[in-house]
């Protein structure tokens, strides 16, 4: 049931008005059209979090949450959890972790289904970000599902991104490795009142070192306990935008938007079986579908 | 369909939310759950802020009579009438009218099987898309059982 133009700004001025309701139905709205934006704001602060499954994000971003509602900020929060491949439903508990965001009406959570979508990133995430910074929200934090190694696409997202791992995150090669490291602003390992998370902290902070000029601090932290959050705060609200990033978030952006458009097409399903089934090529796959995304593409100019 | 389970009040049993929660998603809606121990106004915010179309409390407490009713108004002051609510837990039958009259559309109690859960999802989306009484601000009447 999408929407017309007209009613989108509809909802969007009401909600800006204050009026929460209007801004939960223009969130859903955005979610599920693909062919509406929202004008970019003057302002916008967000952070993206990402990390392994079970690293205590959820935990951790309810713990920032109420410093910053403590300090006068309004905090939204866009919690993504995976859709399952079986059925096409979810079970989207992240809220149950942030015990601080049921605390008051300064405090915004929408949970969000990962969908289909490849990194578990929606493009809609950004004229969702866009309205939630239009109505006031002061600091909007995306939280991906538990990530992998290769899950950069959050990057794209956020001006900032915390990377939150655990202290038990398997031997040192893993932070050798390449990846999502390498695009965190802020590096913090959860769970300090476990054994072994100072050490995890320091073979990441070993594995920084060796590259150059690698000035990013690993904070540890324990959102079970509330310790090590102010100096975390700190950290995430002094990262500058770091010019660096941004064709790396370009690169990431245009990749997100031309995936949707590949795993959205109405072909796609039976271009898979036919591909299972040998009865094509992966060329032809490629051809064919690239053709009609073309295609269809022309026909909407 | 995007569905909270909610867990009102004073009471710390959630297998039979979490069951429920479970079989929802297996049956491919987008289930939310709240955690334990939210107050009716902590409830009608989340269904707000998710924009859910469907609420289901569950609750063992004894206080279904005080807390549901409570829930329900909210939800209506809140314009937020077209949600379907359904409860479940240990619910006597003297208390059922009590809650449909709050504008609940189904009770489950215990050993109802997750298959008849899905049945009334199924119901309640028909009579939303037919445009037939069923969300919490509707007119009263139909009920499920």
């Amino acid at each position: 049931m999408a929407l017309e133009l007209s009613n989108i700004s509809e909802l969007l001025e009401l909600a800006k008005s204050g009026d929460r309701r209007s801004l939960s139905r223009l969130l859903s709205e955005l979610a599920e059209s693909d062919k509406t934006t929202v004008p970019r704001p003057d302002s916008i602060w967000t952070l993206g979090v990402t990390g392994p499954p079970g690293s205590g994000k959820s935990t951790l971003i309810g713990r920032l949450a109420k410093h910053w509602v403590d300090r006068g900020e309004s905090v939204a929060i866009l919690a993504l959890d995976p859709t399952s491949p079986i059925s096409g439903g979810s079970f989207l508990a992240d809220r149950i972790r942030m015990e601080g965001s049921d605390l008051g009406e300064r405090v915004f959570v929408r949970s969000i289904a990962s969908g289909n979508n490849p990194g578990g990133i929606s493009p809609q995430i950004w004229p969702m970000c866009y309205s939630l910074a239009l109505c006031g929200w002061t600091r909007i934090v995306i939280e991906t599902v538990g990530t992998g190694q290769s899950e950069f696409r959050i990057a794209a997202l956020a001006d900032r991104l915390l990377l939150v791992d655990g202290p038990d995150r398997g031997d040192i090669i893993q932070a050798e490795k390449a990846g999502i490291i390498e695009l965190a602003d802020v590096i913090a390992v959860n769970k300090s009142d476990h054994p072994g998370a100072a050490l995890a902290a320091q073979e990441i902070r070993n594995s920084l070192k060796l590259s150059d000029g690698d000035q990013r601090e690993v904070l540890l932290v324990s959102a079970l306990e509330g310790s090590g959050i102010e100096k975390l705060v700190d950290a995430i609200e002094s990262c500058e935008s770091n010019d660096g990033r941004n064709i790396i978030v370009t690169r990431e952006m245009l990749i997100s938007e031309w995936d949707s458009l590949l795993v959205s097409h109405p072909e796609i399903d039976q271009t898979i079986v036919k591909l299972s089934n040998n009865s094509i090529t992966i060329e032809e796959a490629i051809n064919s579908l690239m053709k009609s995304i073309l295609h269809g593409r022309l026909q909407n100019d | 369909m995007r569905v909270v389970i909610a867990k009102p009040g004073l009471d710390g049993h959630d297998r039979g939310a979490k069951v429920i929660a479970r079989a929802l998603r297996d049956g491919g809606h987008d289930v939310i759950y709240t955690g334990l121990r939210k107050t009716p106004s902590d409830i009608v915010r989340i269904v707000n802020d998710e924009d859910a179309e469907v609420l289901g409390i569950s609750t063992l407490s004894g206080a279904h009579d005080s807390l549901i009713p409570k829930i329900c108004d909210g939800l209506r002051e809140g314009e937020m009438g077209n949600v379907i609510v359904f409860a479940g837990g240990i619910i006597p039958d003297r208390d059922l009218e009590l809650l449909y009259k709050s504008g609940v559309r189904a009770v489950f109690g215990p050993g109802t099987p997750t298959s008849e859960v899905l049945g009334f999802l199924s119901e309640a989306l028909q009579r939303k898309k037919a445009n037939v009484p069923i969300g919490v601000g509707d007119d009263l009447g139909w009920h499920w059982n």
